[in-house]
């Protein structure tokens, strides 16, 4: 933290301007008994031992890029992140710089923007992108408040497919509460076993949105086109959260009718750090750009005929919207945006395919060494992109411990959100993990 | 500024033609508004609306607005034109402007041109 420093002369300068005589007559509106209470801290340390006993702290932490083999996906994902993404993003211009209100003084910012928007549309096969939400669920929640505004209220019922990330149903309920919908097919105790025409039946004339995920939540893979076709012959939009890494390699969002694509941009030059700060990616058709939360930066030319950039829409801001804003959650994770523009822009086409086939070939290699341990076995069999659920011959939680002391960070435990999968992880590969490192799996649970 | 003598104001800026049913933005709001860049009509033909509900949603590259309607009444027919062609209310908005039309109904509270006009040099200082 910059330490600014302040001389008594500055300081009288100041109380002077306020009209005070003394810092005491300055909080003299707070009673003297609550100006210093009694905090209940630690005896102070000296900067050495502050240090010492942070990074005492911090040794005690394992990670995946020093201590343990990682499996774990589930939603945020360990690839990797070129060198050039950090340097980027420690740049004072980018590092320093808040949400561009003044484009005049932020161009470096907007262009930035400009392009992590133009990537993303390629990517989602979408007409436009926000200039990114916090993470994957609160920019999933705002594909609800798209399609109510979208609606004015006269459609009430959304449809998630019990297969949307458990999180991010949680999140859209939060975010729903108060706004009186009908909410259909978030049972975490239905079939799982069914594709998303099970989801047709739910949809009717009242319905807003429906969402589904891309590949799903067990990382299977289903084309969705007949369901949109399904939810536009009611009238009703669709919304796919979807992985940036798998759309790499997959059918896009928008060639199956998509209206609404967003998702978690982590796996875009993200480390997993404790979980954020992650950027949530948030695209639609142009029809729908007037009820899109955030930022929209455009290109121009200004009055000289040179190149710039602009805040083109933000329609439903506060600076715009005054009271009626009704973005709420529309927070702009610049250097994130920033991180994954990079990101895209640096791997490049062929770099991007490249690590979407790593992990696409790795997890399907792995899926088949674990299925043929005695008791293992998948428990799906639709096709998937980097991560599967594994039938375990023991409850998870018991197989991931196992694990954990050998030096592995298991899957994600799937009897925590799906009561029907007690002995079920969900494993996920990408291009970090080694040949080696999926042998080592096996070996390992072999031995268990 | 323009304000036609035979059209009725409200105090938020929307105009009433009493002959025709007409209703739409004045030209002092369009004006403030500057460049109107998208209008989304919030009502449909065979609606009712009443004095003071929002009938349309305005945004110029500066700011967005409610519109809200000078009478009461059955919604006769909507603009859809605008959708299109947004500055048609910075153009013409007493004319091609006009937003939507209400039958049958009375208007709410207005001001006549004379006292519009006054009206809005009072809030230009």
């Amino acid at each position: 933290m910059t330490y600014i420093p302040i001389s008594p002369a500055e300081r009288d300068a100041m109380l002077k301007t306020v009209g005070v005589k003394s810092l005491d007559d300055l909080f003299d509106a707070v009673p003297a008994k609550h100006r210093f209470p009694k905090l209940d801290l630690p005896p102070a340390l000296t900067e050495m031992e502050a240090a010492a006993h942070l990074a005492d702290m911090a040794s005690s932490n394992e990670n995946v890029r020093e201590h343990l083999i990682s499996f774990l996906g589930a939603g945020a994902y360990n690839h990797y992140v070129p060198s050039v993404v950090d340097h980027m993003l420690r740049r004072g211009e980018f590092y320093t710089a808040y949400t561009p209100y003044q484009p005049e003084i932020s161009q470096g910012t907007l262009q930035a923007i400009f392009e992590y928007q133009s990537l993303m549309t390629n990517l989602t096969g979408m007409d436009v992108s926000n200039a990114s939400h916090y993470d994957g669920a609160t920019a999933t929640a705002e594909a609800v408040n798209l399609a109510y505004a979208q609606f004015r209220g006269k459609r009430r019922k959304i449809v998630i497919s019990p297969t949307v990330h458990p999180q991010y149903r949680e999140v859209i309920r939060t975010y729903s509460q108060g706004m009186g919908l009908e909410e259909a097919g978030d049972d975490p105790s239905a079939d799982l076993e069914v594709g998303p025409e099970a989801l047709t039946s739910l949809i009717d004339e009242n319905t807003m949105l429906v969402i589904v995920q891309y590949p799903d939540f067990f990382g299977r893979i289903h084309d969705y086109t007949k369901l949109i076709e399904d939810a536009h012959a009611k009238g009703s939009l669709v919304c796919i959260v979807a992985n940036p890494t798998a759309l790499i390699m997959l059918k896009s969002p928008g060639d199956m009718g998509a209206d609404i694509v967003v998702g978690e941009a982590q796996p875009f030059g993200i480390p997993l750090w404790y979980g954020g700060p992650y950027l949530g990616f948030f695209t639609t058709r142009k029809s729908y750009v007037h009820k899109m939360a955030g930022r929209l930066v455009g290109e121009t030319v200004d009055n000289r005929g040179q190149r710039s950039y602009v805040l083109t829409l933000t329609a439903r801001e506060q600076h715009i919207k005054r009271e009626r804003a009704t973005s709420n959650i529309c927070t702009n994770q610049g250097l994130l945006a920033l991180a994954s523009a990079v990101y895209m822009s640096t791997l490049g086409k062929q770099g991007l395919q490249e690590v979407a086939n790593l992990c696409y070939q790795k997890a399907h290699y792995a899926a088949g060494e674990l299925s043929k341990i005695d008791g293992f076995g998948l428990c799906f069999m639709e096709p998937f992109f980097h991560e599967f659920v594994l039938c375990t011959p023991k409850p998870a939680g018991e197989v991931n411990q196992y694990l954990l002391d050998n030096g592995i960070l298991g899957g994600y435990d799937l009897s925590k959100d799906y009561p029907a999968l007690q002995n079920h992880i969900l494993v996920a590969v990408t291009e970090m993990n080694s040949k080696d490192e999926i042998d080592t799996l096996v070996e390992v649970l072999k031995e268990m | 500024m323009n304000a036609p003598s035979n059209l009725k104001y409200t105090k938020s800026d929307e105009w009433f033609d009493p002959a025709s049913g007409a209703a739409g933005i004045t030209d002092y709001a369009q004006s403030q508004l500057s460049d109107i860049v998208f209008v989304e009509i919030l009502v449909e033909e065979g609606e009712d609306v009443e004095v003071g509900k929002p009938i349309a949603s305005v945004e110029s590259v500066k700011a967005s607005a409610e519109i809200y309607s000078p009478a009461a009444g059955k919604v006769s027919a909507v603009n859809k034109g605008l959708s299109d062609a947004p500055e048609t209310l910075n153009t013409d908005p007493f004319g091609e402007g006009w937003m939507i039309k209400v039958e049958g109904g009375a208007a709410g509270e207005v001001m006549d041109a004379a006292e519009y006009e006054k009206y809005c040099e009072g809030r230009s200082h």
